[in-house]
């Protein structure tokens, strides 16, 4: 394996994990199921390429802008969805990244259905990685705030969660706006990376494929959407071999390892420095690995 | 003075009149129950004044203030707060973050502000964590505070759901059921500490119970719920005597003791 190819999963995986830490905050950590969050990406892709290159901005404020703008239209769904309960928002986001996919394939603005060509290639595997630090302190840091525990409290049990003052609607949009700029951002990385962008790559199999991971790292954990995305994005390169048979071996493995370990990999558990720490026999024996 | 006024409170739920013209009073500082049947709407009125329910008709004012058109976060940060009849505790975290959750009103810092872990933030969350633990401390929980809420006996879980609900710092303690399933000295246990809850959180403690133990034992003042109606209320002694109730409900638990 030459090194272009595995730098190339590299950065596809970065590109995943920013999506899936979005919407591990929004499922993982809050609890609403969003089956619509390749929408996000496409709002941000387009955002972030379209003022890129017709304003001339630098990648990073290009990459912001687009998180933004998907941020923003986050917040008018969750206005109108967000007071459904459990499975109706779950049904209700579907529709909503069909409905982004839809409507792009249509707008000749942005090349339709034919796609966009020709978007400046300003990605590499080392602005990717510094993203994700960024991306990944910001989460912690947010989960590991009041504000994160609020969100969890919604997802573990909403009336009493009400009940002690807090405020569960703000809450829930706070934590879609959030993943939907995370998202927006992954959606951005997309569009500098391949130099293209089609309104099919951000379908109901791409939200499928985010929502898998984020329970396959296991639900309400950081370092296990980090695992998640690096593992499952680069798991249909490994099966190459079984080439026609490649989805479905990824689809049962997927299977086994849920039949396996149901709670995820990491099962709301976080790897932390006292927790490697320990691990490998140094720190005190009462610093255990924060549980979530 | 009261804290809590109810007057001609309805709820219907299509045909169904649940709750039908109550009113009552609760006094400041006061320890006050709320009996009845099952199926009298004691639930159901814990339910409006806490705002999950809204109210169909009447009023309900919380020191002064009209409460029944609010949210149930926004009642709750006004000082009133509950433990649910069925324990409604965050499952699957451990007691010291079930406590910690709810101390959140105490701190004010921002999301950005816990990005960049400013000073407000790391003195803010200090304080949350020490206001957890002293909760811990005096509620006999310090012990616990590793375990997750779910795998605790039943008697803890209950008095975890209390602790939580004093993180809020409640002017108003409502208590729905909070002896269900605990034994004899369990119950004992559980009346002392509603007693120095109330003292020492100077709080007003509103409770629903069956136990007629506790419920004659430490209230001061007793309203009785019929078929969503107001049957009638006053201290335990009168209540006791009252045929009304006794034919109502107390009329076994009377003979009983008798």
């Amino acid at each position: 394996m030459d090194w272009f190819y595995v730098k190339g999963i590299l950065i596809l995986s970065g590109i995943n994990l920013m999506a899936v830490l979005g919407l591990s905050l929004l499922t993982g950590f809050t609890g609403l199921f969003s089956f619509g969050h390749a929408g996000f990406m496409a709002i941000g892709a387009y955002a972030a390429a379209f003022i890129g290159v017709n304003l001339g901005l630098p990648l990073i404020v290009s990459l912001l802008a687009g998180g933004l703008v998907a941020g923003i239209i986050s917040l008018f769904i969750g206005r109108l969805t967000l007071k459904l309960k459990g499975d109706y928002f779950c049904i209700a986001t579907l529709g909503f990244g069909e409905a982004i996919r839809l409507v792009l394939d249509n707008v000749q603005v942005f090349g339709g259905a034919r796609g966009w060509p020709g978007i400046p290639i300003r990605i590499d595997l080392w602005n990717v990685v510094l993203i994700n630090l960024a991306g990944i302190a910001f989460m912690i840091s947010l989960v590991n705030s009041r504000h994160g525990r609020n969100m969890i409290a919604i997802r573990e049990e909403e009336l009493a969660a009400k009940t002690i003052g807090i405020d569960t609607f703000k809450y829930k949009m706070i934590s879609l706006f959030t993943s939907a700029v995370y998202a927006g951002i992954a959606g951005g990385l997309v569009g500098y990376y391949t130099g293209f962008l089609q309104p099919k790559m951000f379908g109901m199999t791409k939200s499928t494929e985010l929502t898998i991971i984020v329970i396959f790292g296991g639900i309400g954990s950081v370092s296990g959407s980090v695992l998640g995305a690096l593992l499952l994005t680069a798991l249909p390169e490994l099966l190459r071999a079984f080439a026609l048979w490649r989805l479905v071996a990824y689809g049962v493995a997927v299977i086994f390892i849920m039949i396996s370990r149901p709670e995820g990999l990491m099962g709301g558990k976080e790897i932390t420095f006292k927790g490697i720490l320990r691990a490998i026999g140094f720190g005190h024996k009462h610093s255990k690995a924060r549980e979530v | 003075m009261d804290i809590l006024a109810i007057s001609d409170l309805t709820k219907t739920f299509g045909g169904l009149t649940a709750v039908e013209n109550v009113s009552f009073r609760v006094q400041e500082g006061s320890i006050s129950g709320l009996i009845g049947p099952n199926g009298a709407g004691k639930t159901t009125i814990f339910n409006l004044i806490t705002g999950i329910y809204k109210v169909t008709r009447g009023e309900i004012t919380f020191g002064g203030h009209s409460i029944h058109d609010l949210e149930p976060h926004a009642i709750a940060n006004m000082g009133i707060t509950r433990t649910f009849q069925n324990i409604r505790l965050f499952k699957r975290l451990s007691v010291y973050s079930n406590i910690l959750t709810a101390c959140h009103g105490n701190a004010s810092y921002s999301v950005v502000d816990s990005v960049l872990k400013s000073r407000r933030f790391r003195t803010e969350e200090k304080r949350l964590r020490e206001d957890a633990v002293s909760l811990m401390e005096i509620l006999g929980l310090a012990e616990w505070q590793n375990h997750i809420a779910h795998s605790l006996p039943y008697g803890l879980q209950r008095r975890l759901e209390i602790a939580r609900a004093l993180a809020v710092k409640p002017k108003l303690l409502l208590l729905d059921e909070p002896a269900a399933g605990m034994n004899p000295d369990e119950t004992q246990q559980l009346m002392h500490h509603i007693c120095r809850i109330r003292d020492e959180f100077s709080c007003t403690v509103f409770v629903i119970e069956h136990r007629m133990d506790l419920i004659m034992g430490i209230c001061e003042n007793i309203v009785v719920l019929n078929f969503g109606k107001k049957l009638t209320e006053g201290p335990p002694e009168e209540i006791q005597s009252d045929p009304q109730v006794i034919e109502a409900y107390l009329g076994k638990e009377a003979r009983i003791s008798a």
